[in-house]
């Protein structure tokens, strides 16, 4: 049975947790006086053993990536954190901005020491206004203490910080294209190679890590490899956030090492909503094919999630109970990509307007037996022939969903509508005010 | 153009604040189209021409950048902007009976704006708090854990001009131009208002507490000491 191990999710509760003095209190900012007394190199070289992998979705391992950027040759290197945080599921980064900000600057403030960057960006999306006013207080706190700024803690080395404000575009999450936008355009995918860490922000060497990566440094300098490593699997080590959403009795935030299962994780939140059982769930959000119960003890690390025809994702565990109507599900899963499509290459911003437009012709009863083969022929069209990951996991769900429950399409199909009550997958009471 | 001069001057010292904080102007180009819906309420033309003097850009370069983000408006919209969630989850969670409910007490559809210029109603995408489906977010601020009569009460609320606070934000909702200038970067001292994080943000926590558990404990003699 594995146990929660809370990290980055142990100060949330905190009275005014998001204050440098709570912060300091419990320790806070002790990782980074210790990591200015050790060679950038030596850090670099303890995030990469103690595993750490991307916590954006790819689970690209962290040290690695900083062992990318190229020699120094004296301009500017760049750290850019992703809070961008919108894949559909993924909750997890804006609660940790809102309640422990110090976290995320510290872990900001030795990951650039270690890359030899001297101003970091955090680039956040701009719909979670009071996730942005505690950035901007965290940094505003830091500064007057000398913890950022010029000299930090008399080290000689400084570093400035600025947390910029998106203005909504879910693309905006993919690394190149969160670039792109910081760079004041229209946020579009560039084409790799060349990777960030060789041409990214102003075309210079530049490392883009999400959140919960960064959130993560201090906790394995502060606390070391080992400790680090006795928690998580072979090749995911570690804690999480397992963020579980939808028809669950005590939804929420579940900090847990890799490799924990949606049963433990489901008894620990009390279980679906009472009186229904689990149809299908998303392991790592909407881009990662759909599991049913039958999964339900699937290790949920990258290696085993991937063995079983998902991807953990940013472990945003969403959940349906059996009055939810797949088709209904999918078909907004399918707008959600033609919305947020950017448009730069065709098989996307034309695949997923097909795919949308034909799953909810089937859900609202206007779909024909062949609309079956369309929707088993378009996703081959998308994947791997678009121009970046977005259109890639655009059909996940569809293609998923149809593999599981492809009665419930022909279902709609000859009902000429769809069966379940909407009404009954609603979650809260009303309640009279 | 027409903005008055007071206005243009204090938006031009404004822009080049935002400027400052990056090593090349254009990265303050987004923030500095917030700053331009807190003064007209939406990215208006003469705000166009004004970010494209100031970087020296063409008004159609900054139009293309603007029309792509879906937080600018390209027309005048309500004091108070409400956005349904409407993403699967959140749908069905009961995010589209909420929509249903506004649009229809309201009088609005997607995107439109009461005549009395105090709502629009918009559906969003997922705002990153899906554990407290269904999710409404009022310039910007959450209001969690929603039903259509918390959302219509919410309505009422600011019909009424009563103070209305969101779930977890500050005591009291802000305007949507308000909340833009908050977006271009400028602190309105609120940071320390609201909660820290709300009952499903500490659920994990909470178990964790209850059962004992922690992480375990650092390494006692560092990395080659331990085991
Ligand atoms: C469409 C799309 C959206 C993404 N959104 C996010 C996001 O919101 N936050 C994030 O950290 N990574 C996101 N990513 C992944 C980033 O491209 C990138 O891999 C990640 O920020 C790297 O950080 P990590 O290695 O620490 O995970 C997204 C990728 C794609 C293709
Ligand atoms: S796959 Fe989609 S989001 Fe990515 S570049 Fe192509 S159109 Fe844009």
């Amino acid at each position: 049975m594995s146990e929660l191990t809370p990290v980055l999710t142990a100060r949330w509760g905190m009275p005014d947790s998001w204050r440098l003095e709570t912060y300091r209190r419990d320790g806070g900012y002790q990782a980074l006086a210790k990591a200015l007394t050790m060679e950038p190199s030596a850090l670099v070289d303890e995030i990469k053993a103690s595993g750490l992998r991307g916590r954006g979705g790819a689970g690209f391992p962290a040290g690695m990536k900083w062992s990318f950027l190229p020699k120094p040759d004296g301009g500017p290197r760049y750290l850019v954190v992703n809070a961008d945080e919108s894949e559909p599921g993924t909750c997890k980064d804006v609660p940790l901005m809102m309640a422990d900000p110090h976290l995320l600057v510290e872990g900001i403030a030795i990951t650039a020491y270690a890359i030899g960057c001297d101003h970091a960006f955090v680039y956040l999306r701009g719909e979670v206004v009071h996730a942005y006013r505690r950035l901007m207080g965290a940094v505003e706190e830091a500064k007057a203490a000398g913890l950022l700024g010029q000299d930090i803690l008399g080290s000689g080395w400084g570093l400035e910080l600025t947390v910029h404000a998106g203005a909504g575009a879910y693309i905006c999450g993919e690394e190149t294209a969160l670039l792109e936008s910081l760079e004041g355009k229209r946020g579009q995918p560039r084409l790799k190679p060349p990777f960030p860490a060789v041409a990214g922000l102003y075309a210079r060497p530049t490392v883009v890590n999400n959140v919960e990566t960064i959130a993560s440094v201090p906790g394995i300098v502060a606390r070391g490899v080992e400790w680090f490593t006795a928690m998580g699997t072979e090749r995911s080590k570690g804690h999480g956030i397992f963020s579980l959403s939808g028809h669950v009795t005590r939804p929420g935030q579940y900090e847990a090492p890799f490799g924990i299962t949606l049963r433990e994780l489901l008894t620990m939140a009390g279980g679906i909503r009472a009186g229904h059982e689990l149809k299908f769930w998303t392991p790592g959000g909407s881009s990662t094919p759909l599991f049913t119960a039958e999964h339900l003890d699937v290790p949920l690390d990258y290696e085993q999630v991937a063995a079983a025809g998902s991807m953990l994702g940013t472990r945003a565990i969403q959940i349906f109970d059996d009055t939810t109507c797949v088709v209904r599900a999918t078909a907004r899963w399918m707008e959600f990509y033609a919305h947020e499509s950017c448009g730069k290459c065709t098989p996307c911003r034309e695949g997923t307007m097909w795919l949308w437009g034909t799953v909810l012709a089937i859900q609202e009863g206007r779909g024909k037996p062949e609309d079956l083969d369309i929707l088993a022929d378009i996703p081959a069209s998308i994947v791997g022939k678009a121009f970046c990951p977005l259109g890639d996991g655009a059909p996940s769900a569809l293609t998923s969903s149809m593999r599981y429950f492809r009665s419930e399409y022909e279902d709609h199909i000859h009902l000429g509508g769809c069966p379940f009550d909407p009404a009954a997958s609603i979650l809260l009471e009303e309640v009279a005010l | 153009m027409t903005y008055d001069a007071q206005v243009a001057e204090r938006l031009e010292a404004e822009f080049a604040e935002i400027q400052a904080r990056y090593p090349q102007p254009r990265s303050a180009l987004l923030p500095m189209l917030h700053l331009v819906q807190s003064v007209d309420g939406y990215v208006s033309p003469d705000g166009i021409e004004l970010c494209a003097m100031s970087l020296g850009l063409t008004p159609a370069e900054v139009s293309a950048v603007a029309t792509f983000y879906t937080q600018f408006r390209r027309t005048p919209g309500g004091t108070y902007n409400l956005g349904v969630c409407t993403t699967a989850l959140c749908a069905i969670m009961g995010g589209d009976a909420i929509f249903e409910r506004l649009a229809q007490y309201l009088g609005i559809g997607d995107g439109g704006t009461t005549p009395d210029g105090l709502f629009t109603l918009e559906r969003v995408e997922c705002n990153a708090a899906c554990d407290y489906a269904p999710v409404v977010m009022a310039n910007w601020e959450f209001f969690d854990c929603q039903t259509p009569t918390s959302a219509t009460a919410l309505v009422d609320g600011l019909r009424a001009g009563q103070d209305v606070a969101p779930t977890r934000g500050p005591v009291r909702l802000r305007t949507f131009t308000e909340v833009a200038r908050t977006l271009a970067g400028f602190d309105d001292g609120l940071a320390g208002e609201g909660p820290s994080a709300g009952a499903p943000s500490l659920a994990g926590r909470d178990v964790a507490r209850d059962q004992g558990w922690q992480a375990p404990a650092a390494d006692q003699r560092g990395r080659k000491g331990a085991r």
